[in-house]
This record gives C-alpha cells, structure tokens and sequence, in this order.
C-alpha cells in the first residue's frame, strides 16, 4: 500500500451551535448572523488522514455534502494539507435523512475513486447539528467496507494494518484490522493543524469539482426526500418547566448560602 | 432541479408572510411579494401549510417506495446490549417503555429481546423475560465473544430478515449508536437516534393516506433547539435509539412466562480483533453518581473547577460539566452531560454557571432536585431548578464549600 494509499475524509459544514438562538416570539431559529463551521469533530478525522499523508504520502481527498457555500470548508482542509476535493450539491440531495445521505456520499466517494474502494474513509464522530452519529456506519454499508467506530489513534503500517484505541462506556479497546475501513474519529484523537499562508494561497485558487446526482450516476429514488425514510412530522419549542423557588442573591452570597444549605438540610444531603 | 416538498401557488401567495415565520426549518424567505421555499432546507414538516390563511401552500405528492408487503413486519423488538455476561441497564429500561409501546400498538402485538454473545448464562434470557420480554432470541456464537461491529450487524441484521420486527429499539450507548445506524442501512429503513419521547398511535400516513399504527420518535432537532417528532411511514422495522437514563426500569417479575429462542446463524468473519480491553479506573461514571456538582462556561477558567471538586468530595458526589468545559479543554468529556455527553439523574444536581442551552437541559432534566447558581436571571436553567439562585458564582461558591465543610465537620 504506502505511496498509493487513499484516505477520503468526509466533513461537514455546520452552523456553529453555541450560537443559534430562538425567537421567543415565533418559537423559530433565528440563523442571521450565525458563522457556518467546519464540524469540529470532523477537524479531527482531517488531522488523522494528514498525517497518513505525512507518514506515508497518503493522497487525501475531501468530500463535503451541503450547499454551494460549503466549498469554504473543502478549502479550508485543502489549506491544511488535502489533496484534492469534491462538493456533493444539488437540491435533488434537499431533504435527504440519513439514509438517503450515506446513500449520496457514498456514491460520491466511488465517483472520486474511480470506482475503486478507497483504503480509508474517515468521518468525525458525529455533527453538532444533527448529533445522529449514523452516516459514517451508514456509508460502509454501502461500500461494503468494515466499520470501525469512536476511534481514537490510528498507528498504521505501510502494509495497510493498523492499531486504534475506541473507548467504550467502561474503559477502552485497543482494536486490530487491516485497510481497507471506514472510521469514525473521535476529538481527542489529536490536536488539528493550522493551515499555512501558502497553504491557503493555493487552496484559493484550487479547482474543486461539484458533483450532482448525475456525476454520482445516484439512483434518483434514493436521494433527497424521495430516498428518506423517515419524515419530520411536527416541530414545537422545547418543553419549559416553570422552575421551582427563586432566591435574588446579587451582590448577597450569604443570602444564597443561606439558601443552599435549609435546601440541602431538608434534602438530608447536609 | 428537485422538487422541493410544498407547492406555493403565486396567484394564491398575497405576501403576509406568516408561512416564513410558522417554518422552523429557516426554509422560506421572500422574494418580493412571493414566498419562495428553498428545496434544500425544508425538511417537509408541513407548518407552512397550516400557517397560510390563504391556503397558498399545498403538500406535494411523492410517488412511495416503501419497504415491500409492510403488513409482514409485526412485534416490537429491544436489542439487549451484553457487555462480559452483563445485560446493561438501557436494555432493562427499553423493555420497560416498550411494554408501554406493546400495549399502544394491540392487536396480539409482543415483545422481543434480541441477545447476542457466546457462552452466554442460562441467567441472561430469564433476566430479560422477567423484565418483559415475551421471545427472547438468542444468538450464542464464539464470534460474538467481544463486541465487533461487522459482526453484530451480520446477526441482527439475520434476525430482522427472518422475523420481521416492526420496531427496534436499542440503547444509544457506545455499541448500540455504532452497529445499529449500519443495520438500519443494510435493511434499507429509518433510524432516529437519541430518541427522548416514543410512543405508538394511529396516524395518517401523508403520502398515502392510510391509517396506520407508527412509532412517533421525538428528539431534540438542530442542535437542540427544537424538539421533532419523526416518524418512519413506508420502512420496516421502524428504528431508534434511546439513551441511557431516559426511562426508568420496571421490577422484575419472576413469575413471567416467555419463549427463549436459540438461533443457530452463519455469521462473517469478525473483520477486527480486539487486542486488549482496558477498564479505565479514574474514568468516572457521572450516570451513576447520586450528586453531581456541575459547572458550565460561567466558570471562566479551569482552575476554577478546583472549587467543584471540594464541593463535590464533601457532599460525597462527583463534578459534571457543560460542553462549552470540555469545548474550552478543561475537562475531559467523560463528565459532560448533556446531548452530546452523558444523561444523569442523580439525587441531586447542582449547576453552577451552566445557563441551560437545551441540549445540556436534556441530559439532566430528570434529576430528582436541582439547584443552579447563575448570574443571568433569565437563564433557562431556572427553568428546570427547585431552587434558582441568581448571584456570582465566584462569592457563592467559596462561603458555600466552607458552609459545607462546617457542617460536616461537627
């Protein structure tokens, strides 16, 4: 393997969710003014497939599924080191769940290798706007490639074998296999790199393809809504609790001590 | 171009502008005096539709193509997630929910467990019939020795094709989030992760009209700002996980009566080894701990967790955290909770600095007592708390650890 080693690394661009707020009023998000990012998790994914390319000269590819605007973060990771990459857009992809979008990626990822099953294909944990977890298992499914979950550290050798850590809800596994894979990666799998001023001088003038269902040679009852199974079917705000006694403490710790403790004490707790 | 879900006549479309308010989804905006929908963003929830005084806006059939002979697929199925001959808690609260789901959905519908492992206990089965379940289908194979993915799913993806199960549900636990979301693939159906509500109740289905009985899954939407009930139509069996701790376990009953099916399948190769299995001994279980003191953003800087851990050892509990700690690298995320980290429902829960974004809101919102220190009095965490204290953090918590310490000290 070595030298011809291929990693697709799938990220997505999300709206940063430490910002997205409700309109009291119409109970809706309201988005102006919120950031787009490049999902955090996948940032790590990124950083794993870097250095295969520094350890072995792996190529790096990089598939993004969104909108037009979403090439920003395919430059982003070219910037930092990638490759080559590929938006998958089109609005026959709008409204695709889960399935329907591991379905379209994972005819993308065939497109951008000809064919060919890439060695390794990396996805970040999960998104922070969806929080499913459920495309990267969802893809290898469809490649017919094993899955390899909450992954840590990937050490590789040349020959394609490798070692990872996922930690499970009591401890760890340190996990054995050989490419080809699809792993999902997990945050402290590394610290990413920062993408240097050539590095986005380059990324800037980059071509990057745009794949739509046709490029993808994607079976149109399996994408966007049509290739969906499952249908939002009502939306409401958040269940509030009117919340229990409420102690002004400003400026009065003693009063908020106070407080604490007669709760505490009628609790048993002290 | 595709399709987008709705259809809004122009001649009907006067411009008032309330479709583009009622949509949750951020999906239709205004050109001119026309609302146009964005194909992209609707997620074909339909609140447009009723939101027009104008009846502008109408659903747009889509031709169904639907897992074939649906009537088939019968009876309600838990995936009972064995770690080294322990069947983990989540599967016992998912068998108690699903009785509840048992009985909405009638008509001689029963309750299946599926159990996966090799030299499994005699005990195992019995545990899971005594907390409900009516067939247990059990899968005894020394390739399902240690948990691997490919394998797991190769076996439960054998059991659905044989029996037909109309709904799954499975525990949103390291194991159960990983294989489940490939089984839903591989048998081609809808999965909704992190389901917080289920229930069973008749419904019209929208694309053909027919009535039927659906698993509706609620869940926290984008970024849990929204709550959506998500339903799968068309696709069999209907699929979704639940996290730890969202439901509560029943008492076992002994008495009960059940089937215990041993299958004898053709699995694949495992593709991975498990080399070593490494029990963390400092990694904490926050799900298990009785108190938690918990500390968000407000707490400014890492340090100053120090002060929770003293709060915590006196009242003999453990620290919790909000995503923006473990975000900011002050915490590792095995004491997150929330949507993204881990639900707890301790006795007591104290938060200190968390403002009570919905995702956190969702991870502890079934504690027995909370109380939450915020300087912000319109913090949603308020919301939630038996006791709300709006003051500075930074004075409260220093008197109240040496108030505690007192007490305890006497």
């Amino acid at each position: 393997m070595g030298r011809n080693m291929h990693v697709v690394v799938c990220v997505k661009q999300v709206p940063d969710a430490t910002n997205v707020r409700i309109n009291p009023e119409t109970n809706t998000l309201m988005r102006e003014g919120v950031e787009s990012i490049i999902n955090p998790f996948d940032e790590y994914a990124l950083e794993e497939a870097l250095r295969l390319k520094d350890q072995f000269g792996a190529r790096v590819t990089v598939i993004s599924m969104g909108p037009p605007q979403a090439t920003v973060v395919i430059r982003e990771a070219m910037a930092r080191g990638a490759d080559d990459g590929a938006l998958v857009s089109s609005r026959a992809f709008g409204g695709a769940d889960t399935l329907a979008t591991s379905y379209t990626i994972s005819q993308a990822i065939k497109k951008v290798c000809d064919g060919k099953t890439p060695d390794l294909v990396l996805f970040g944990k999960q998104a922070i706007d969806g929080d499913t977890a459920q495309v990267g298992p969802g893809v290898s499914e469809f490649l017919d490639v094993p899955l390899v979950t909450y992954v840590k550290s990937i050490k590789m050798q040349a020959d394609g074998s490798y070692e990872v850590e996922s930690p499970m809800d009591d401890g760890m596994n340190v996990i054995q296999g050989k490419l080809p894979a699809v792993m999902t990666v997990l945050k402290e799998a590394s610290t990413p790199r920062f993408a240097p001023l050539s590095g986005w001088m380059a990324a800037k003038k980059a071509e990057i393809r745009v794949l739509n269902e046709k490029d993808c040679e994607a079976d149109p009852n399996k994408i966007g809504l049509k290739g969906s199974p499952t249908k939002v079917v009502t939306i409401f705000p958040p269940p509030t609790k009117s919340g229990g006694k409420k102690v002004d403490a400003r400026g009065k710790a003693s009063t908020a001590v106070e407080a604490i403790m007669k709760f505490l004490k009628e609790k048993g707790v002290a | 171009m595709a399709d987008a879900p709705i259809f809004i006549d122009p001649k009907k479309c006067k411009g008032c502008q309330k479709c583009v308010k009622g949509c949750g989804f951020d999906a239709l905006h205004m050109e001119g005096k026309l609302a146009v929908v964005d194909a992209g963003a609707c997620k074909a929830c339909f609140a447009c539709v009723k939101a027009c005084p104008f009846h502008a806006i109408s659903e747009v059939k889509v031709e169904v193509i639907g897992t074939p002979d649906l009537e088939s697929y019968k009876n309600i199925w838990v995936f009972a997630e064995q770690i080294h001959g322990t069947i983990q808690d989540v599967a016992f609260e998912l068998l108690a929910k699903a009785k509840t789901l048992v009985k909405q959905r009638g008509e001689g519908c029963k309750l299946g467990a599926i159990l996966l492992g090799h030299n499994l206990s005699p005990e195992l089965p019995k545990k899971l019939i005594a907390a409900g379940a009516d067939m247990v289908y059990k899968v005894d194979d020394p390739k399902l020795a240690e948990y691997e993915a490919n394998v797991y799913v190769d076996a439960c993806t054998q059991l659905i094709e044989k029996y037909k199960p109309e709904v799954i549900l499975a525990g949103a636990t390291a194991i159960g989030r990983a294989f489940f979301a490939r089984v839903a693939v591989k048998v081609r159906t809808g999965l909704t992760a992190d389901c917080t509500q289920l229930k069973v109740e008749k419904t019209k289905n929208k694309d053909t009209g027919v009535l039927q009985m659906l698993l509706h899954q609620t869940r926290p939407a984008f970024g849990g700002n929204i709550m959506a009930t998500i339903m799968t139509p068309n696709h069999r069996p209907q699929m979704a996980t639940v996290r730890p701790k969202v439901f509560k376990k029943d008492k076992p009953d002994s008495r009960r009566a059940g089937q215990i099916l041993a299958e004898a399948l053709q699995l694949i190769a495992p593709k991975t080894k498990i080399l070593k299995s490494i029990k963390n001994a400092d990694d904490v279980n926050i799900a298990e701990a009785e108190i938690l003191v918990a500390g968000g953003r407000g707490l400014k800087k890492a340090e100053n967790l120090e002060q929770l851990h003293k709060l915590a050892k006196l009242l003999g509990g453990e620290v919790a955290v909000s995503r923006a700690c473990v975000d900011a690298g002050w915490c590792t995320a095995s004491r997150q909770v929330g949507q993204t980290g881990k639900t707890v429902c301790p006795k007591l829960y104290l938060a200190f600095g968390i403002s009570g974004a919905i995702q956190h809101l969702e991870g502890m919102r079934a504690s027995d007592t909370i109380i939450a220190v915020n300087s912000d009095p319109n913090a949603p965490i308020f919301g939630v708390a038996d006791l709300g204290i709006v003051g500075d953090l930074f004075e409260i918590l220093p008197a109240l650890v040496d108030a505690v310490e007192k007490v305890k000290s006497k």
